[in-house]
């Protein structure tokens, strides 16, 4: 007999150690999140999984559930509060949609689906970041990344390799490949490596594979991202 | 065809009239006049002002990108983009041939399109004019006009519309920018069901089609007089024709002929394109101006799109569009139509011959096909060409060895077409221009000559009788003459400030 904690006025069951965020897709509850993916440590810096625990702000990511929290989640304040996060996410990248090989792929534009964005509401700042196509298979687009760090944790963590970094601060935090470079040809990364295969956007590419999944075959096509939810977080964990 | 547009011995002496479309979706377009002492047009010029900066901001991008990216030029008839750019890259993959269902698959798409926007410019865009006339009441002047009076020929060319955006959809996932080619080939074929619930329509489309060809040809043969001489220029032709002369919108040669029909060249590999054809710069106009190297740049222009193809081809390859074709030909007596107005005419020729190339591949297994890659040994560089509705449509691309594009040039269709619409103008406004006194009427006959080569523009000068228009009368120190504007609810104001 486990535990529980209440959701949005939900009975969740939880097992010792786990987060609410854990909790909740165990139970097949959907709370919106980029930076969190089951198998590394979260990381807490999206904030998309914001939560009230007993009224108040926290991240659900790193917030262990207790007996007797009353969580709060699928509001329509934290939810107003989600999408301006993720408003805020496209106007700082270039994020063009249309373009973009990962669209229909991409969590980020799923969750802006799922949280109703109907624009970036924010001017745009166009940041100037060029492409790093100097690696035989694998592009890197820059202007797609929103520091959401699940490759800087995977390589680490699972490849060994520490191919990839966030430097500088702030607003000026960027993703940097750790060859002295700079280039990802000059690094040990593998078409393998967990690294290549968590990126959640359109940033760490598979060259020469962009659009090869027609339109009503990809991933969000078929379910809106809360959809998934439960079947993913059960594949995954 | 030897009219200098450019220059003008004493410009001080002359007036100048400016029709100032204001664009929504495809740009802006604007015509100026110049009017000599004697009120008498002497130059004109149709300035494309927009700027877009596709060949620019596609360099830097990994090249699959780009057939998906480029199609965005354009919301009308964005497979056309799609389709040369793919076409492009395959050349950079080293493929010659793809596989029978993925060129299939493009075909099909390829023709859906040109059904679907041929079927937009005559119904939706065109027909309002040429039903009512180019004068009648403005109000009426539109598709709803069109479905006030003529309910039944505005319902086929909706559906006509419907069923090749439908067969975009299939073919590429989307009925507007979606994603079906790819460079090597195609990411799927058409599923049993896609191809059972087309060819539920096929055979009603393909009646519709003809039905269409015949209002057009009625249209044209009853008034002869207008329509054989309205804005009526002399010029070269170019297109791509396929195997044996055959018409072919996918892929073929080019070939080109003179204002007598006989051939300039032919069987030109257009990978080569540009060792014979160049592009002129104005200074009043983002558009380029193309012309044929070997004629030079006074001599050397032409005319693109339905007009010139099915004058350019030696035949059609399926027989109602053949029947029609024919008939075309008989019609303008053996020598070359050169009228503006029989584009109608000869577009919805092509939107026969479509119907049924649509009709032939839903009957063929090969759409249904697994096969959809090809590869090759990879190349540098490539060129694609297409007959996308329009006219002639030309991508050229430089690829590096990262699959970074490092050149990008497009030739559009409505370029090619630039010093033929602006002789269209000039012969119109020659001929309704009178005096210092710009007149409803001369509006709708300038209008009526640009729309007769589908520009990309045409949207925005024809929305839904909408268009607000601006014609301004100056000396050449600036004083305004006189000062004519049409507003969105189709009254005429003295000036767009005034009235609003």
């Amino acid at each position: 007999m486990s535990d529980t904690f209440i959701l949005d006025g939900r009975e969740i069951p939880f097992a010792p150690g786990q987060t609410i965020l854990q909790a909740a897709m165990a139970a097949g509850v959907y709370i919106p999140r980029l930076c969190y993916h089951p198998e590394f440590k979260p990381h807490g810096s999206c904030k998309l999984c914001t939560v009230k625990v007993n009224g108040r702000h926290t991240a659900s990511c790193t917030y262990k559930a207790a007996p007797g929290l009353e969580v709060e989640s699928n509001t329509e304040e934290l939810n107003a509060e989600r999408r301006t996060l993720v408003q805020m996410l496209f106007v700082e990248g270039n994020h063009f949609c249309p373009s973009c090989e990962k669209s229909g792929d991409c969590q980020l534009q799923a969750t802006a689906y799922e949280l109703g964005m109907m624009s970036p509401h924010f001017d745009h700042f166009f940041p100037d970041r060029p492409v790093d196509a100097s690696h035989p298979d694998l592009l890197l687009d820059f202007n797609r990344c929103i520091l959401c760090s699940l490759c800087v944790r995977a390589s680490r963590d699972v490849d060994k390799k520490n191919v990839f970094a966030l430097a500088g601060r702030g607003i000026g935090s960027h993703l940097i490949v750790n060859a002295a470079s700079g280039r990802l040809a000059d690094t040990n990364v593998a078409l393998e490596d967990k690294a290549v295969q968590v990126c959640p956007v359109g940033v760490i590419l598979r060259k020469r594979r962009g659009f090869a999944v027609p339109i009503g075959q990809r991933t969000y096509d078929k379910a809106p991202i809360s959809g998934q939810a439960r079947t993913t977080w059960q594949e995954e964990g | 065809m030897s009219f200098n547009l450019e220059t003008a011995a004493h410009p001080e002496k002359l007036r100048r009239v400016a029709i100032d479309p204001v664009s929504r979706v495809e740009g802006h377009g604007k015509v100026t006049l110049l009017l000599d002492e004697q009120n008498k047009v002497h130059q004109v010029r149709l300035h494309i002002v927009e700027f877009r900066g596709f060949e620019r901001f596609i360099q830097g991008r990994p090249y699959w990108e780009v057939p998906v990216m480029v199609q965005r030029l354009c919301g009308i008839c964005p497979v056309s983009h799609h389709l040369a750019a793919a076409k492009a890259l395959d050349r950079v993959l080293g493929v010659k041939h793809l596989t029978p269902t993925a060129e299939k698959m493009r075909r099909l798409m390829h023709y859906g399109q040109m059904l679907q926007s041929h079927a937009l410019h005559f119904f939706h865009l065109s027909s309002p004019d040429l039903l009512f006339g180019f004068d009648s009441d403005v109000a009426k002047r539109n598709i709803v006009g069109v479905a006030e009076k003529y309910p039944e020929t505005a319902k086929k060319g909706v559906l006509l519309r419907k069923f090749g955006q439908e067969v975009i959809r299939c073919t590429a996932g989307k009925r507007v920018h979606g994603t079906g080619a790819i460079p090597g080939g195609v990411n799927k074929s058409l599923s049993r069901a896609e191809r059972d619930a087309l060819l539920a329509d096929i055979y009603r489309i393909v009646a519709w089609s003809r039905e269409a060809v015949h209002l057009a040809r009625e249209l044209h043969t009853s008034n002869p007089a207008l329509y054989n001489s309205f804005g009526i220029f002399r010029s070269n032709m170019l297109s791509i024709v396929g195997h044996n002369g055959d018409l072919d919108f996918y892929h073929g040669s080019l070939r080109a002929r003179d204002d007598n029909g006989g051939i300039i060249f032919d069987g030109v590999d257009y990978q080569g394109y540009n060792t014979i054809l160049e592009e002129e710069v104005k200074p009043w106009s983002y558009m380029k101006f193309p012309y044929i190297k070997s004629l030079g740049k006074e001599q050397g222009w032409y005319k693109v799109g339905p007009l010139a193809r099915v004058q350019n081809c030696d035949r059609i390859p399926t027989p109602l569009a053949e029947a029609e074709r024919r008939e075309f030909i008989d019609y303008a007596g053996g020598t070359p139509m050169h009228a503006p107005l029989a584009y109608h005419w000869t577009r919805m020729i092509e939107v026969l011959h479509a119907a049924e190339v649509i009709k032939d591949l839903l009957h063929d297994d090969d759409i249904l096909g697994n096969d959809l890659m090809t590869e090759g040994a990879r190349q540098q560089e490539g060129v694609g060409v297409i007959e996308a509705p329009r006219g002639t449509l030309i991508h050229h691309y430089q690829v590096d060895e990262n699959d970074l594009v490092t050149l990008c040039n497009l030739i559009v269709s409505t370029t090619h077409n630039n010093q033929a619409m602006n002789e269209a103008v000039r012969h119109v406004a020659r001929r309704y221009l009178h005096g210092k006194e710009i007149t409803e009427g001369l509006l709708n006959h300038i209008e009526v000559a640009i729309r007769a080569f589908d520009p990309c523009l045409s949207c925005a000068t024809h929305a839904l009788g909408k268009m607000p228009l601006e014609v301004e009368l100056l000396d050449a120190e600036g004083r305004c003459l006189d000062r004519l504007a049409k507003h969105g609810d189709g009254r005429f104001y003295p000036g767009l400030g005034q009235g609003a």
